[in-house]
């Protein structure tokens, strides 16, 4: 179906614009890359190939540029390279490890991340410029990527946890505090349950415990209230998107739309520290920042998101990443970096055009990857195209576009 | 490579803080290429420490004298006693010299987590010193994490039947940061700013 493409690539391609854009990835020994050095080109890439090549583990590598556990919120020790038997095995005891070098303004940085060698900590280490940063806010202000998934699809019909986790990442982004917060909160509330579960424990260390998490679940609480608050008025009047109403379903959250935190936070505390029997016999800490749901609407027709077709619920969630990657751009001056793993699939004629025309007009980079090429045929020209096989990467000379570059 | 005793000397110093195994390889290695100047000297050392320093029996600090160095200086603020998660706590806080009263090592953190217990805990000396008099206040100084804060909560809770004043560490202390890891001006500014807990 190459008919599509036209015959030359299209001359005055969208240029590099402001924002941080991944110039230079090298992934080792991670999932199935043994060593991969890619140097994209352009803001658009689109890379297409058979399903098991590969092509989610490159945008998860990216992801894990991130502070968090990346787009398939994978766990750390999982994401070694398996050794494979017509290469060889893989040298013992050898870190995964993935590099990224960003343009930003006139200059550049880079961020890495890898499994430590030595040491029996399973978790994952980040660099930043080479050297560990002083913060996880401090590689989140340098850096925000957003992403879409297959598993995605389901966000709507899945568990709350899913969808809290989806949006804790979007509230993340404008709020870097927010990880520390809902950190904070889940740790609080092990610790509780743990000492309701054995019992007998001593009132003034439950009580410590609960105000913590009282602190920390009001502080979270209040974060994910502002952004979804900004998200709703930033969403743009004119998308071809359906508008998405975002609504938060939490007790702590109706508190605070009509008291001061510092009363809620007392609130919480109290109904934390009366709730002990109960939250001891159901083994659970029912009040928390861990116990919210969001749900997700078609603000014009007003049908839930879990009522919708699986195609639907894709513009939905398209249309909201589109309109948080527009508030990010405002807010912190810069686009964030787009992931979008399967974009097309679900998506009728008429948003998946829409889709192409957003990211021809994305002043930031996006890396989008299918099974067939063919699906990207409006970004021809525009976008620069590779074809994966195998953790192999190799430029797609059937998707006219700037030359994509690549080393093995 | 160098024999058991090469490897048995590896193997300890790798434990020491701040050294994995392959600097605790060029320390040892260091030590064995000169053993009548740096070896000697480091055995008599330790041998030396380990004979003279001794917990304080009234704070818990580590000096050779009981009571250490601070409770002994008259010129220290009896009144005020500061808190401390360990040791090393204490060491950092004198070192940034802005606190002028005396100290008390709690020993550790609570922690349900596999972590320690309120009788595991340096308690019953420090509410001893309180129940003797002269203490006004007690300046909660834990590290600023989940069970830093618990802790310092447990602690006033303990504290509230003697009525002296507990405060704690202004904010400012990177959340999940010991206070050994901050610099002086850091810690000297959340020792000023302190507030009621
Ligand atoms: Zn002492």
């Amino acid at each position: 179906m190459t008919a599509h493409f036209p015959s030359r690539p299209v001359p005055g391609a969208p240029e590099v614009a402001a924002g941080p854009l991944l110039r230079r990835l090298s992934i080792r020994q991670f999932r199935n890359y043994a060593d991969l050095l890619w140097e994209p080109a352009g803001r658009l890439v689109v890379i297409s190939g058979a399903n098991g090549t590969g092509k989610t583990n490159l945008l998860e590598a990216v992801s894990l540029l991130t502070p968090g556990r990346g787009l398939r919120a994978a766990r750390t020790e999982t994401l070694a390279r398996t050794p494979d038997p017509t290469q060889g095995p893989a040298p013992p005891g050898t870190a995964w490890a993935v590099a990224g070098r960003f343009s930003a303004g006139d200059g550049s940085f880079d961020i890495a991340t890898g499994a430590p060698t030595e040491g029996v900590s399973a978790r994952r280490i980040l660099w930043l410029d080479g050297a560990k940063p002083p913060s996880q806010t401090e590689l989140a202000a340098r850096l925000a990527v957003l992403w879409l998934t297959p598993q995605m699809d389901r966000l709507f019909s899945g568990s709350p946890g899913g969808r809290r986790r989806f949006f804790d990442r979007l509230v993340w982004t404008l709020e870097p505090a927010h990880a520390r917060a809902i950190a904070g909160a889940e740790a609080a509330t092990a610790r509780r349950n743990r000492l309701l579960a054995e019992g007998g424990a001593d009132p003034g260390w439950l009580g410590g415990l609960e105000a913590e998490l009282a602190r920390h679940a009001v502080a979270a609480t209040a974060a994910r209230q502002t952004v979804l608050q900004r998200l709703a008025a930033a969403t743009p009047a004119n998308s071809p998107f359906p508008a998405a109403r975002v609504t938060l379903r939490c007790p702590i959250a109706e508190r605070l739309r009509s008291a001061p935190a510092l009363a809620v936070e007392d609130w919480l505390r109290e109904s934390l520290a009366s709730a002990r029997r109960e939250d001891a016999r159901a083994g659970a800490t029912g009040l928390g920042a861990h116990r919210a749901d969001m749900t997700l609407a078609d603000a014009e027709t007003g049908r839930g998101a879990e009522l919708s077709s699986t195609g639907q619920q894709k513009a939905l969630l398209l249309g909201l990443i589109l309109a948080h990657a527009a508030l990010v751009t405002a807010e912190r001056g810069a686009p964030p970096l787009l992931l979008l793993d399967e974009p097309a699939v679900h998506l009728d004629r008429s948003h998946r055009d829409a889709l192409f025309a957003a990211l021809r007009g994305y002043p930031g980079q996006a890396l989008l990857t299918g099974v067939e090429r063919e699906a990207f045929a409006p970004l021809a020209g525009a976008a620069s195209a590779l074809r994966i096989a195998a953790g192999a990467l190799a430029p797609d000379p059937a998707f006219p576009g700037p030359e994509p570059r690549w080393r093995l | 490579m160098g024999g058991p005793e090469v490897e048995a000397l590896i193997a300890l110093l790798a434990k020491l803080p701040g050294l994995g195994p392959r600097s605790a390889r060029r320390a040892a290695l260091r030590l064995l290429q000169d053993p009548e100047g740096r070896m000697v000297a480091l055995a008599a050392a330790l041998e030396a420490a380990r004979r003279a320093v001794h917990p304080c029996s009234r704070c818990g600090n580590l000096d050779s004298r009981d009571p250490c160095a601070i409770c002994a200086d008259p010129a220290r603020d009896g009144s005020v006693l500061c808190v401390v998660e360990s040791v090393s706590d204490l060491w950092a806080l004198e070192r940034s010299g802005v606190h002028r009263g005396r100290y008390h090592v709690l020993g550790g953190l609570l922690s349900p987590l596999g972590g320690l217990r309120p009788e595991d805990l340096s308690l019953a000396p420090l509410l001893a010193r309180i129940a003797e008099g002269g203490v006004a206040e007690v300046i909660v100084a834990l590290a600023a994490t989940v069970d830093g804060a618990a802790t310092g909560h447990w602690l006033s809770d303990r504290l509230r039947p003697f009525g002296v004043a507990v405060t704690r560490l202004a904010h400012g202390v990177p959340v999940g940061g010991s206070l050994e890891i901050l610099d002086d001006g850091t810690l000297a500014t959340a020792l000023r700013a302190r507030r009621p807990l």
